[in-house]
């Protein structure tokens, strides 16, 4: 269980060396309902990162508040689990107590960690990994073990920040298809940061797209395919006229944000 | 035309950062040393330097054997590596958690940086006359010499290295749930203790400097001592050999330091 209501947050960093700050998020409102999944799309440095960072309890707003299930977020917390679009394991941890950490956080004994791990290396595909250190994975193989580690603590929602971005074309379509059986098992509410227009379309519900610097939310696109997905889903009429309706929308943000910083 | 673009990539051994193989780097290794003792030799035996400042290389180790044999020299050597392991084992047990309390916590870092940093150049053999006015010249003085040598040194590495631990692994252990403790215990100092072995060797290395020192100046035993007695009788050779197997424990130590490391960080094997 978890809502989300996103109530006039903004975000403004202060400015450099004595400068105008500058506004990365506008004072914004967006609720969330619960096992929902949706995509923040935008262009780079549209604060699509920032806004999903103060979800996450890892940067503050400089107005307004986060409520997940009623309760305001005040710091990061194991209920909303994160992907990060860097590599976040742990390199001196093996897969197994990559994906333990959590759960060795919260004090739950070394069997039942195992026990745990088990259960979603094998729902990730990463079985027979148990031992191996992070510097020995692929990248799609670090990634699937940073989405089991977040998935370990059992948390009420995902929060992912462009977490196929690093991969190549291939691992990350298969990545999207290993994210959405996940979801279409457990139902978690997700908060999915992308810039890949057709990433979005095939993952969420609704798709919200942002606008560049100050950032807002322009429009939102609900996403009436139905579940589960496949991936030749992306090949049918009715994607296709999804992915164009947001294509010309990020487009015009494209061009504004270039024109900005020419 | 015919031609080729850019430079022939030719497998050179000198390329740089081409790697070597394992048994070329020993062989080179042990090269150095022949070079070594062939120009030690030839300027002992070639009657360039008088043997009175320079003993060659087979008085140097038949010194050092009548050391070991008639002077009961194993005692000195004994004494020294404890007063160095004595005084850097203190040091680096009250100086690893400050410097990890430092890395970790900015008002503890603020509060104790400058000083520290102050402290940091005061040069250790400068405090061993006054150390010998406070302690002696007993075992307390020794490893006060090397305490103040080593200590601040250490705090201040450790607490970069630990200030240094990439923000999105903590932050990637704060959504996780970790509180306070455990981004200190099970991120900060994981990620930190390879380079903080590294430290430690490195400290370890000038702990000898400053034991030596301290023995020069005021001891009746260790290899210090034995250096300055040989002073007296203008015995190149012992002094020679003493320093000589300085540097000897020194590599030995060095080597058993590499293997522990390995052992410990698995993890980071072929970096």
């Amino acid at each position: 269980m978890a809502a989300v209501s996103i109530e006039g947050v903004g975000r403004e960093f202060p400015g450099v060396r004595g400068g105008p700050p500058t506004r990365a998020v506008e004072p914004l409102d967006l609720t969330i309902a619960d096992t929902d999944f949706v995509a923040l799309l935008g262009p780079s440095g549209c604060g699509k990162s920032t806004l999903l960072r103060i979800v996450a309890g890892l940067d503050q707003a400089t107005e307004g508040r986060v409520l997940v299930d009623g309760r305001e977020v005040e710091g990061p917390g194991a209920d909303r689990g994160m992907v990060f679009q860097s590599y976040t394991l742990f390199p001196w941890l093996t897969v197994c107590e990559n994906i333990g950490f959590g759960p060795r956080e919260r004090g739950v004994p070394p069997a039942e960690r195992r026990t745990i791990a088990d259960r979603l290396m094998a729902q990730v595909g990463l079985t027979g990994f148990a031992d191996h250190y992070p510097r020995m994975l692929s990248g799609g193989m670090q990634q699937r073990t940073a989405l089991a580690r977040a998935l370990a603590n059992d948390p009420a929602m995902l929060l992912l920040d462009e977490p196929f971005g690093a991969l190549d074309h291939q691992t990350r379509s298969l990545m999207q298809e290993l994210l959405l059986q996940v979801w279409e098992a457990d139902r978690k509410t997700v908060l999915f940061v992308t810039h890949d227009i057709q990433e979005a379309v095939f993952m969420a519900n609704r798709v919200l797209v942002m606008t560049a610097r100050p950032g807002r939310i322009k429009t939102e696109v609900r996403v009436p395919l139905p579940h589960p997905r496949h991936w030749r889903m992306k090949t049918t009429p009715e994607f296709a006229r999804i992915e164009e309706e947001l294509t010309e929308s990020i487009r015009e943000e494209a061009l504004r944000a270039a024109a900005m910083n020419a | 035309m015919t031609g080729t673009v850019g430079r022939r990539r030719r497998p050179s051994t000198f390329a740089p950062l081409t790697p070597i193989s394992p048994r070329a780097r020993v062989t080179f290794g042990i090269a150095f040393f022949v070079l070594f003792f062939a120009a030690w030799s030839v300027a002992t035996w070639g009657g360039f330097v008088k043997p009175l400042f320079l003993a060659d290389p087979l008085k140097t180790f038949a010194a050092g054997w009548r050391l070991f044999v008639e002077f009961g020299f194993a005692g000195d050597v004994a004494v020294t590596i404890s007063r160095v392991v004595g005084g850097f084992v203190i040091a680096a047990l009250l100086a690893v958690p400050l410097g990890i309390a430092m890395g970790a916590f900015k008002p503890i870092e603020a509060f104790f940086e400058p000083f520290v940093s102050f402290a940091r150049y005061l040069p250790a053999s400068a405090f061993i006359p006054l150390l010998i006015l406070w302690l002696g010249v007993d075992e307390a003085q020794k490893l006060a010499v090397i305490f103040i040598g080593a200590f601040f040194q250490i705090v201040l590495m450790i607490a970069v290295l630990i200030g240094e631990t990439r923000r999105d692994l903590v932050e990637a252990a704060y959504t996780l749930g970790a509180g306070s403790r455990g981004i200190v215990l099970r991120v900060m100092l994981p990620y930190a203790a390879p380079q903080i072995a590294e430290t430690l060797r490195l400290v370890l290395g000038w702990a000898w400097t400053y034991v030596i020192v301290a023995e020069l100046i005021g001891a009746d035993s260790g290899i210090g001592h034995m250096i300055m007695d040989s002073q007296r009788f203008l015995d190149t050779g012992q002094m020679i050999f003493g320093i000589f197997l300085i540097g000897a424990i020194g590599l030995v130590t060095d080597l058993g330091f590499r293997a522990v490391n390995r052992l410990l960080f698995p993890w980071q094997l072929g970096r």
